[in-house]
C-alpha cells in the first residue's frame, strides 16, 4: 500500500493517468526561503538584460548578452570567442561537481530551492491559489460540475499562467539581442521571425511544464532524482522524518491513553499536513525517496501542528541517516559529520576545475596567430632560383582598438618576406592593420636563396607583434623546398 | 480450430480497465480488447482532417496527363528557382563595386578585394585548374602562375589581357600571338647545330652544357636565329611571349633533350580566349585572383 498520491502503486496497472496534487498554503522558516529564494532568481532572469555595460562604441553595450550574429558572447568584463567556448565546459564541470557537494552537505538543495522546474512550479501553484482558493477549495471547484463561475475561476487562471510563461519566453530572447531595442522592436512587431518563435516556444514549454506537468518533470523527465540517489549517503543531511520520535502514530487522545497504560506513543499525530502541502504529493514519513525534492515545506507544516499542540517542534527535519538510526537504537546521535572525505574531494576538485579557469581567463591572450601553409603548391621556384612558400596568417584581435601588428620572421640569414598589401617597414616588418574585435587574414610570402643545400624541410617561426601593447603571438611552421 | 480454452459466449471483464475482452483465452492468457487511448485516437483523427488540407493546399494527386497544383500553384522546383535567383541577385550586388571600379582600385580596396578574390577562386576551380592546376601551379607545357616568371607580362592588365583574348587563340582578333619556330622540322637548322645552340643556351641559364661543347658556335647560331625574338642577352621579349632564357624557369622542362626538342619542333601553347564564355565582372576578379597567388607584378 502506498498513501503516495503521484507515484502510481507497484502492484497497479502500469498505465494510469497522474493524480493531480492539491498542495495546500503553509507558512513559515523554509516557505520564506524560498519566497526569497524565488523572487531573487527570477529577478535575476527577467531583468538582467536590461543591465549595461561600458565596453567601449565599437562593442554592444549589454552585460550578458549571447551575440550569435557576431559570434561573441560576452558576460559583463568577460568577452568570449567561439574558439573559447570550452570556458562552457569548465562551468558544466563546476556546475556538476556543485550538485554532487550541495547534496553530499544538505540533500536536493537544488531541486527544492533553486531548479527552474520548482521554481516556476512554485509561483505558477500560488497563483492558482489565489484565484482559485486554498487545498479544498480546489479540491471541490475540481469535481463539481462545469459553472459560470467555474469557467470564470480556470480561465482567469490560465491567462495569468500563460502571462507569467509569455513574460518567462520574452525574457529569453532579450539575452540574444540588445534587450531595450529588442523590446520595441517586438511591441511593433519589427522583430525577426525567430524572436517570436522563440517566445512561443518558451511560452509553451513553461506553460505545459510549470502549470500542467509539474512534479511529473521531477518524476519522470528528470534524471537527478536517480543519480541522487546513488551519490547520497547517511551522513548527508536530507529532510527526514524522524520515526523514532514520530513511531508509534497516535491521535492526541489516543496518545494519552496509550501513555497512561505505559505504553509507548509518538509525537505524530496522524494529521497528515505533511502530506497536505507536498508539491509533489509524497508522504516524508515513508522516508527518504524518489519523489521527495527536499523544498521543506512539510517541515514548516509539521512545526506549525507540533506548536499548536505544545510539543517541541522538528519532527520532520533535515537530519542524517545515522543520527536517527542511533537515536531508534537508543544511542546518543554522532556528531555531524559535514567535513568528510567524500565533501573535501568535491571542495578540491570545484577549487581545482575552478582556480584553473580563472588562471586561463585571467592570463589568456588578447592576440592571436594561425598559420596555414599553403599546400598548392607546397613552394614556388622562382626566376633567380630562389625558393618561396606561402602562407595565410589570420590574426585575431580580441581587444577594442584597432591595432598595427607587425610580421617578423625566425629564419634562416637571407631569408625574404612580405605581407600581400601590407605596408613594408626598411628592416623587413611588415605591419598589417587589424581591426578592433575581429580577424583579418592575410598571405605571407617567404623566400630563402639556396634552401635546399639545408635539407627539404626546414623550421621557421612566424612572429605577430603588436608594438604597443608589447603583445606577442609565435607560431612554428615548415618552410619546403624541392 | 478447435481450442478447448475458447469461452466466446461468457462475457468477460479486464479487472484493470474494466474493458470487455474477447473473450479468447489460450493457456489462460487472455486476449483484451482494451479501446485505443483517446488522445492517441484524436492525434489520429487531426492527422486525417490535416493531410485532407494538405492535398488541397500543395499538389497531390496525378491526372491523366499532369496533377493537381494545389491552392497556392506551390512547386519545390519553383522554389528552387527563386532561391537561385535571390542568391545571383545578391551576388550582382556585391559584384556592382567590381563593375565600375579599375583593378587597381579593386586590389587598393580590402572590400572590394575580398569579393573579387572570392569570385576570382570559385571561377577559377571551375575554368581554369583543368590545364593551370590547383592554385595555379602549372604544369609541363601549362604555365605556374604562383612564380615571378611571366612569358606575356605579369601585371594586372596583362593577365586580363590574356584572359580576355588568350594566346595564339586565332578565333580572337586581338589574341596574343607569338611563334617559336620548328628550326628542326623546318630545316633551318641541322641536328648538330641545333645541339651547338641549345648547350649556349643552357650556359645562359647556367645549366650544365654537353661535355666538349663548341659554345662559339653556338653563340653565333643563337645571334642570327635566336636573338631577334629572344634578346641578345636571352633575356626574352613580353611582346612576342619569348620567354626569358636566362632564369631558372622552364616552361618544357631544363634537360637537354627538351630542349633540343623545342627547337627542334617549336613550342606553340595555346589558351582560349575567355571573353567570348565568361562575363567582364568574372574576368576582372580572375585577374586579381591571379594577380594574388604571388607573382604579380
Amino acid at each position: 500500500m502506498s498513501s503516495n498520491a503521484a507515484i502510481p502503486d507497484e502492484d497497479g496497472p502500469l498505465y494510469v493517468s497522474a493524480k493531480k496534487v492539491y498542495p495546500q498554503r503553509v507558512k513559515g522558516r523554509f516557505r520564506r526561503i524560498k519566497w526569497a529564494l524565488l523572487a531573487f532568481c527570477l529577478g535575476i532572469y527577467y531583468f538582467l538584460p536590461f543591465v549595461r555595460w561600458d565596453r567601449g562604441p565599437a562593442l554592444p553595450d549589454q552585460a550578458v548578452l549571447v551575440d550569435f550574429e557576431r559570434r561573441r558572447f560576452y558576460f559583463f568584463f568577460i568577452e568570449l570567442w567561439p574558439q573559447e567556448v570550452y570556458y562552457l565546459t569548465g562551468l558544466l564541470i563546476l556546475a556538476a561537481i556543485v550538485l554532487f557537494l550541495m547534496n553530499a552537505i544538505a540533500g536536493r538543495i537544488w531541486c527544492g530551492y533553486l531548479c527552474p522546474q520548482t521554481v516556476w512550479t512554485d509561483l505558477f501553484f500560488a497563483v492558482e491559489r489565489l484565484i482559485e482558493g486554498d487545498r479544498r477549495d480546489r479540491i471541490k471547484l475540481d469535481a463539481e460540475g462545469w459553472s459560470a463561475s467555474k469557467i470564470g475561476l480556470k480561465a482567469a487562471k490560465h491567462f495569468v499562467w500563460l502571462m507569467i510563461a509569455w513574460w518567462t519566453g520574452g525574457a529569453w530572447v532579450l539575452y540574444f539581442s540588445d534587450a531595450p531595442t529588442l523590446v520595441k522592436d517586438l511591441a511593433t512587431f519589427q522583430a525577426p521571425f525567430s524572436a517570436y518563435l522563440w517566445i512561443g516556444i518558451l511560452t509553451a514549454t513553461t506553460y505545459v511544464f510549470a502549470g500542467h506537468m509539474r512534479e511529473q518533470v521531477c518524476l519522470y523527465m528528470c534524471p537527478w532524482p536517480r543519480i541522487q540517489a546513488a551519490l547520497t549517503d547517511s551522513d548527508a543531511l536530507n529532510v527526514t522524518y524522524k520515526f523514532d520520535r514520530g513511531e508509534p502514530r497516535a491521535s492526541v487522545k489516543q496518545a494519552a491513553q496509550l501513555k497512561a497504560a505505559g505504553q509507548p506513543a509518538g509525537d505524530c499525530v496522524e494529521c497528515k499536513q505533511c502530506i497536505a502541502v507536498c508539491p509533489t504529493g509524497i508522504d516524508i514519513r515513508e522516508g527518504t525517496q524518489l519523489g521527495c525534492i527536499q523544498c521543506g515545506l512539510c517541515i514548516d507544516a509539521c512545526d506549525d501542528v507540533m506548536g499548536k499542540l505544545g510539543r517541541p517542534t522538528g519532527l520532520i527535519g533535515y537530519d542524517t541517516v545515522k543520527a536517527v538510526e542511533a537515536r531508534a537504537c537508543g544511542t546518543s546521535p554522532p556528531a555531524l559529520r559535514l567535513v568528510r572525505p567524500r565533501t573535501v574531494l568535491y571542495a578540491a576538485i570545484i577549487a581545482f576545475v575552478g582556480g584553473a579557469m580563472l588562471y586561463q581567463l585571467a592570463t589568456r591572450a588578447f592576440l592571436n596567430l594561425a598559420v596555414v601553409h599553403e599546400r598548392t603548391p607546397l613552394f614556388t621556384t622562382l626566376k633567380d632560383g630562389s625558393i618561396r612558400n606561402a602562407y595565410t596568417l589570420r590574426i585575431a584581435n580580441k581587444r577594442s582598438e584597432e591595432r598595427p601588428i607587425a610580421i617578423t620572421l625566425d629564419a634562416p640569414m637571407g631569408t625574404t618576406w612580405e605581407v600581400a598589401g601590407a605596408q613594408q617597414t626598411a628592416d623587413w616588418r611588415p605591419i598589417v592593420i587589424v581591426p578592433p574585435d575581429s580577424t583579418l587574414d592575410v598571405r605571407l610570402f617567404v623566400t630563402m636563396p639556396q634552401p635546399q643545400a639545408r635539407g627539404p624541410s626546414q623550421m621557421i617561426q612566424i612572429k605577430a607583434a603588436d608594438l604597443s601593447f608589447g603583445e606577442n603571438a609565435t607560431v612554428k611552421d615548415n618552410f619546403f623546398a624541392p | 480450430m478447435t481450442n478447448p480454452n475458447h469461452t466466446a459466449h461468457e462475457p468477460d471483464f479486464d479487472a484493470v480497465t474494466g474493458q470487455s475482452t474477447t473473450g479468447h483465452s489460450w493457456d489462460g492468457i487472455r486476449e483484451l480488447n482494451t479501446p485505443l487511448p483517446r488522445w492517441w485516437l484524436w492525434t489520429f483523427y487531426i492527422t486525417i482532417l490535416w493531410s485532407i488540407g494538405y492535398w488541397l493546399v500543395y499538389p497531390a494527386w496525378p491526372l491523366i496527363s499532369s496533377h493537381t497544383t494545389g491552392l497556392f500553384g506551390y512547386s519545390s522546383r519553383a522554389a528552387v528557382a527563386l532561391e537561385v535567383q535571390a542568391l545571383e541577385q545578391r551576388r550582382d550586388q556585391q559584384a556592382a563595386g567590381l563593375k565600375t571600379a579599375s583593378l587597381e582600385e579593386i586590389k587598393a580596396s580590402p572590400e572590394l578585394l575580398r569579393v573579387a578574390l572570392a569570385r576570382g577562386k570559385a571561377s577559377f576551380a571551375e575554368n581554369c585548374v583543368g590545364c593551370h592546376g590547383q592554385g595555379g601551379t602549372g604544369a609541363p607545357s601549362y604555365p605556374n602562375l604562383t612564380d615571378d616568371d611571366w612569358v606575356w607580362g605579369g601585371g594586372l592588365k596583362d593577365i586580363q589581357a590574356t584572359i580576355q583574348n588568350g594566346i595564339r587563340w586565332t578565333q580572337n582578333a586581338d589574341t596574343r600571338m607569338g611563334e617559336m619556330l620548328a628550326f628542326g622540322r623546318q630545316g633551318m637548322l641541322k641536328k648538330d647545330e641545333i645541339e651547338q645552340v641549345v648547350d649556349f643556351v643552357r650556359s645562359l641559364a647556367k645549366l650544365e652544357p654537353a661535355k666538349g661543347a663548341n659554345l662559339a658556335a653556338g653563340k653565333a647560331l643563337y645571334e642570327t636565329n635566336c636573338a631577334s625574338c629572344h634578346g641578345e642577352a636571352g633575356k626574352g621579349n613580353r611582346e612576342v611571349g619569348a620567354p626569358d632564357l636566362t632564369d631558372a624557369i622552364w616552361l618544357y622542362g631544363s634537360s637537354r633533350e627538351a630542349m633540343i626538342e623545342s627547337v627542334h619542333n617549336g613550342r606553340a601553347g595555346i589558351m582560349p580566349a575567355w571573353a567570348s564564355r565568361l562575363d567582364p565582372v568574372t574576368i576582372k576578379a580572375l585577374t586579381v585572383y591571379v594577380h594574388s597567388l604571388g607573382g604579380g607584378q
